[in-house]
């Protein structure tokens, strides 16, 4: 059974090599009063939806370092082929890989068949990935896409177990997105209402959860098109208060006004410089 | 009752569970509950369906980690189907709970998943057998399994009858699991029953509010 798979080496297991290094350098950091550094994660609330022509993916972008946001606007939807995406949550570093390596295998995969991917092969790479891995690969996917068998949608655990569903959320938010799909999901909705879902859906994840937070990026697949949105609404702009009332933006400003704080005494002293030397050298922009 | 198999030891998504599997005049019936959850404290499915089906008359419920459990089943699944065509028969149900049974014994260290197999072969006609969590391999006439199943263990026990009519075993079963499925927060959701005799094997679903209800007031 040839398999097309360049990238992967075919190792069994994980490699355990680094660990007694990472444990000395770990014991001696605190002496030297170092902090290991953390895996980043990305918090997250991710979703997807199965509607009447194809599948609607949904993330927020918020990606924090512990109790920092370490990046306001990063993308959680991974490309995997033409006609599926993936959706990330865990390990940032863990889902980026993991979608890259399986979206590379796929490509050569495809392109042995002569066929358009399927999503169950993308969900079968994934899962036989991680269950290698026993869950020390932190990526919790939501894995969407449309083959010659229709709309299909995955939702894929760190430990390799694997659900195809019509509805799936996963991440920090994922019990405040799952709470409005369990409300208002329908089977076979329109694209607009779909996208509306996921949408609230992931706003849910926004406001109820601290690791999820900044816009929603949606994705759109249906049979020979993509819209990747991005971003599809912009929940939280800086500055921007909404006034939870009468939902009218209020501009906040953050500058003080000249005058704010009172001047007692001014001293100015002029600064005498001597030029000593001046030497020219040129830059090669070539 | 093992206690690796309690819910919050099990890494990742857990099918808390309760599984059983009967035998009746004639075939034997498989059911599950419906409920998986991480950590046992999020549902993280409430709809999947433990009922794996390994051969045309031969199928398989999951308990322990759900991952250990799909990649074991899928496994299994393909090495069946590999031996009917080498046998050029079907498999036996025995086979196929060896098959089942060869996998967790040798990866006991790093696998958290039990099975039951139950089906109807030309040899000994409809059997059950459970593959425990190190690798037994034991026959029975009806076995429960998952942590659901230390709640009725009373119950099956009382009402198991030998040779009982399909009806009869398909309203224990549900019975039994509605109890469980009662009483143990990790358990839940729908039933689902397969009813396996020689000319076919066919699934039913119990939803949640056609449940048997006991005094629940």
């Amino acid at each position: 059974m040839a398999t097309a798979s360049v990238l992967q080496a075919r190792s069994a297991g994980f490699s355990f090599e680094n660990c007694k290094r990472n444990a000395l350098v770990e014991a001696n950091a605190t002496d030297l009063g170092l902090r290991v550094p953390t895996a980043r994660k990305t918090g997250t609330t991710i979703c997807g939806v199965v509607y009447k022509d194809g599948v609607v993916l949904g993330a927020d972008t918020r990606a924090t370092e512990g109790m920092i946001v370490a990046d306001k606007n990063c993308s959680k939807i991974h490309y995997i082929s033409p006609n599926i995406y993936c959706c990330g949550a865990g390990t940032a570093a863990d889902t980026e890989m993991t979608t890259q390596i399986i979206s590379s295998n796929l490509e050569l995969h495809s392109l042995s068949t002569g066929r358009l991917p399927r999503v169950a092969t993308a969900n079968r790479m994934l899962k036989q990935m991680l269950f290698r891995y026993q869950g020390y690969i932190g990526a919790a996917l939501v894995l969407g896409g449309v083959d010659c068998n229709g709309p299909h949608l995955y939702s894929i655990y760190p430990h390799g177990s694997t659900d195809k569903l019509p509805y799936v959320t996963m991440g920090s938010g994922s019990l405040a997105a799952m709470a409005v799909f369990e409300d208002r999901y329908m089977p076979d909705m329109e694209e607009e209402d779909a996208k509306r879902l996921v949408r609230d859906a992931i706003a849910g994840g926004i406001f109820n959860d601290l690791g999820s937070g900044s816009n929603i990026d949606l994705c759109v697949i249906s049979k020979g098109k993509v819209d990747y949105l991005r971003p599809h609404d912009e929940a939280n702009k800086k500055g921007v208060r909404v006034n939870e009332l009468d939902a009218r933006p209020q501009a906040g400003s953050y500058k003080y006004k000249c005058g704010t704080t009172g001047v007692l005494t001014k001293a100015v002293t002029p600064l005498h410089t001597e030029l000593v030397e001046e030497t020219i050298q040129t830059m090669d922009t070539s | 009752e093992h206690p690796k198999m309690s819910a919050s030891q099990v890494k990742g998504v857990s099918t808390g569970t309760t599984i059983l599997a009967v035998r009746f005049r004639g075939g034997v019936v498989i059911g599950s509950d419906s409920r998986a959850s991480i950590g046992g404290e999020y549902v993280s499915s409430r709809v999947i369906n433990k009922l794996v089906q390994v051969h045309d008359r031969i199928f398989c419920c999951m308990a322990g980690s759900l991952a250990d459990a799909q990649a074991v089943t899928k496994m299994a699944k393909f090495q069946l189907s590999f031996l009917s065509i080498q046998m050029e028969s079907p498999p036996l149900v025995k086979a196929a709970a060896s098959v089942l049974k060869e996998l967790c014994y040798r990866n006991k260290d790093e696998l958290q998943a039990g099975f039951i197999t139950a089906g109807w072969d030309k040899k000994k006609g409809p059997q059950v057998y459970t593959v425990s969590l190190g690798g037994m391999l034991v026959s029975q006439p009806f076995t429960i399994a998952g942590s659901g199943s230390t709640f009725i263990y009373g119950y099956v026990d009382a009402k198991y009858k030998p040779d009982m009519s399909r009806e009869e075993c398909m309203q224990f079963a549900t019975n039994a699991l509605a109890l469980a499925m009662g009483r143990d927060n990790v358990s839940g959701g729908v039933i689902h029953l397969v009813v396996i005799t020689e000319d076919k094997a066919e699934h039913v679903i119990v939803p949640g509010n056609k449940l048997p209800k006991f005094h629940d007031e």
